[in-house]
């Protein structure tokens, strides 16, 4: 059933028109959603008891860390279904989500250097949640560099970054878990299935910013993926034209 | 030994690094898209 459901995207046609539909509302509603959300985050959330302002950080470092490891989860996911069901959107999937992905990554580390400062005092700690998720942003660069050599190469379906978005997903639960197998000066979750110790002046505006970015997510995803398509059907076209020339 | 800083320098730097990093990131992804879409439209005229 769900080889069937995801088949139904097979169709390069097919997907391109759900994609333009949805490109700009999923912007839209991401970017009204975090405005919003940011702006709580900033003047309407009082101050912690314990962390003073430096909590407001909250509000842009969990959705970073939400995305760059949701990011990884997708590849590997994509990963799975290029190599297992040779499903022909899961590769451009994968390539269309690494930046995104990276970059997240990215900020989740930057904004929680800035959020350490304050709070621990130190911009840094090789803990198991910074090394791991700095690994994590080492793979999403090796991942890029991966897929653009095999798409240079003329080698755009190789299975090489599909195996290696599947192997790099053991890094996931390694961040997840880093706070509680290891001593680290990272709290563990405050959130987990079903149950929050947040307060709810977080809680709300948290979530309100982690779906906005996750929605402005999927609008830069599609994005790539309708410039992915373009380029090869772009591509396609240019070398048959090229053969006809050729055949004359 | 206490330090005194003030949170608001770090909350800001991460809220400007945050929305200037998304907004690039997104007109980045938007304009590659329009041009590999004019790229195959000027393919599919020729």
């Amino acid at each position: 059933m769900l080889a069937g459901s995801m088949h139904g995207f097979a169709n390069p046609a097919r997907f391109l028109k759900l994609a333009r539909l949805l490109t700009v509302p999923l912007l839209a509603s991401g970017v009204l959603l975090v405005a919003a959300s940011l702006g709580w985050g900033l003047f309407g959330a009082p101050p912690e008891r314990l962390q003073g302002d430096s909590v407001r950080i909250l509000f842009v470092h969990v959705p970073a860390a939400w995305l760059g490891m949701g990011g990884w989860t997708a590849i590997a996911i994509a990963s799975l279904a290029e190599l297992v069901w040779r499903h022909p959107l899961a590769g451009i999937a994968a390539r269309a989500i690494a930046l995104p992905g990276a970059f997240f990554a990215l900020l989740c580390l930057l904004t929680g250097s800035l959020w350490g400062r304050p709070a621990w005092g130190t911009w840094w700690v090789w803990d198991g949640r910074l090394t791991s998720m700095l690994v994590l942003f080492f793979l999403y660069c090796a991942y890029m560099a991966l897929a653009d050599a095999a798409t240079r190469d003329g080698q755009a379906n190789s299975r090489i970054p599909s195996i290696f978005g599947l192997v790099g997903a053991v890094n996931i639960p390694i961040i997840h878990y880093s706070v509680l197998w290891w001593n680290s000066l990272h709290q563990p979750p405050s959130i987990s299935m079903g149950k929050s110790e947040m307060a709810p002046e977080f809680l709300w505006g948290l979530l309100a910013s982690t779906l906005g970015f996750s929605l402005i997510f999927g609008a830069v995803v599609l994005m790539r993926m309708r410039a992915i398509l373009a380029d090869q059907q772009a591509e396609a076209r240019l070398r048959r034209r090229a053969m006809e020339g050729g055949d004359d | 030994m206490t330090e005194n800083l003030n949170h608001w320098t770090f909350v800001t730097a991460s809220y400007v690094l945050t929305i200037a990093g998304t907004a690039a990131l997104t007109l980045h992804s938007w304009l590659a898209m329009r041009r590999a879409e004019t790229r195959r439209e000027r393919s599919r005229e020729q």
